[in-house]
């Protein structure tokens, strides 16, 4: 069911024919800011970054901040998507590949999830953070990521809306089973692939 | 973080015509939608609303609701962006009769019934007010009388929006609480705070009560930031402080 809305045209005609704005997505040059609660501030030194696995007790791999930052990085350029509807094109990135955690922890299973300083959780399966798509990033255009976009550390999952991409990230828990997190339990969709526009549970 | 309630299942888009407008300011106005079949809400949850136009073309933003849930009518109050695509379509050229589509409610993070209690204070800067007065609408609504403050920050006195009715409620003197804060230009013979919501005015707004119950607080990334910090210093803890940003580029409301 549409409704046409009378008198209304739209304006960003470039916005209709770029394939590369997903449905229902407008282009902007701002960064807009959401999220759930406070900003949390964790001190560098108390950060870490841990991987664990069900049914291990202890982390498979921890990182303090120095170490974080002695791991292979790389520069990443991508365009963002957020729920809300903004996409954001070229963003500028440098973290550390997925692969790279992943491959140091040495355990494979098919669902993880991040959590967060402040208790935010976001779940994703093991194929959408591996092969060069996932990055626990540091630095945006070129500076140290502000803390009300997620520093020290958010991840970086680009191919999905951008809740999936947790700010004040600390840590990876790999599982068995697909367990959703903050959003995903509130219904959003729990893939969330733009392209699809993969809003909203059941879309 | 406690999760409210179990999932929402796939809403689809309605159907939705404009019954009634409000101009609340020159920039914002009030929105009453009919839309048959619109399942309810949550107070402080948003809907998306989508624009289509003759050449098949569509827009869609998300607009915080204000009003209560009351069959299906549902109010939202729209502030326009300069040169946004659809806030200016909304707030002066939608008229009664005409033609839209929404889907929701969306967003369960962000909420409060009477059953999560209180007391209940909520921090609005600007715009922001919108989903929080779904909050005190609701608590009159249900004829709750759970103590909630509404601290409102202002640029200058033709900002404000929802003016007579929060006068009108907080002159019941029933246990609704609301503060005005104007940080630029303040009404004639004002006598109340005249600066921008620091955690002095913040202690004063908890009252005795202290960092009980809820905090709720909307508004621009900047004035969330402002306003959750001294919360939490001022002993709220982290997972009773709420927050709803309102991107620059974002259109919420």
């Amino acid at each position: 069911m549409t409704n046409v809305s009378r008198g209304f045209r739209g304006r960003q005609q470039a916005t209709r024919e770029d394939t590369r704005v997903p449905p229902g997505q407008y282009v902007t040059t701002e960064f807009p800011v959401l999220s759930a609660g406070p900003t949390p501030r964790t001190p560098l030194s108390q950060w870490d970054f841990t991987v664990e696995a069900e049914g291990e007790r202890e982390p498979l791999v921890r990182w303090s901040w120095d170490e974080f930052r002695a791991l292979p990085s790389e520069a990443i350029t991508r365009d963002i998507h957020c729920v809300t509807r903004w996409s954001k094109l070229d963003t500028r990135w440098r973290g550390v590949s997925l692969d790279t955690l992943l491959d140091a922890a040495g355990v494979e299973l098919p669902f993880l999830v991040a959590h967060c300083d402040g208790g935010y959780t976001t779940n994703l399966p093991w194929e959408d953070v591996t092969g060069g798509r996932a990055w626990i990033v540091y630095d945006y255009e070129g500076q140290p990521l502000a803390p009300e976009h997620g520093g020290p550390a958010r991840l970086l999952v680009p191919h999905l809306y951008f809740w999936k991409s947790a700010k004040w990230v600390r840590g990876l828990r790999l599982a068995s089973q697909d367990d959703p997190g903050f959003w995903e339990v509130l219904g959003y969709h729990n893939h969330g692939d733009p392209f699809k526009e993969q809003r909203y549970d059941g879309d | 973080m406690t999760v409210i309630e179990a999932p929402q299942q796939r809403s689809a888009w309605l159907s939705a015509q404009p019954v009634a407008l409000i101009r609340e300011n020159a920039r914002t106005r009030s929105i009453t939608l009919q839309v048959p079949g619109w399942p309810g809400h949550r107070p402080g949850q948003h809907l998306d609303l989508r624009l289509t136009a003759e050449d098949g073309y569509q827009a869609a933003r998300s607009y915080s609701i204000a009003s209560v849930a009351r069959g299906d009518l549902i109010t939202i109050t729209v502030e326009r962006v300069e040169n946004g695509e659809v806030s200016p379509y909304l707030v002066d050229e939608l008229q009664v009769g005409d033609r839209l589509d929404v889907r929701g409610p969306i967003g369960g993070h962000f909420v409060w019934t009477a059953e999560q209690g209180g007391p209940v204070l909520l921090v609005a800067g600007g715009s922001g007010v919108v989903p929080l007065m779904s909050m005190v609408r609701h608590r009159f609504e249900i004829g709750s009388d759970i103590p909630i403050t509404l601290l409102y920050s202002l640029r200058a006195p033709q900002d404000l929006i929802y003016g007579a009715e929060l006068a009108q409620r907080h002159a019941a003197a029933d246990g609704l609480q609301v503060l005005l804060t104007y940080t630029r230009e303040v009404p004639a013979q004002w006598r109340g705070y005249r600066r921008r919501i620091d955690r002095a005015m913040l202690a004063e707004a908890m009252g005795p009560a202290g960092p009980e119950g809820h905090a709720f607080v909307c508004g621009s990334a900047p004035f969330v930031e402002a306003v959750a910090e001294p919360l939490i210093q001022l002993g709220y803890p982290v997972e009773r402080v709420k927050t709803e940003r309102f991107g620059p580029s974002g259109e919420r409301t």
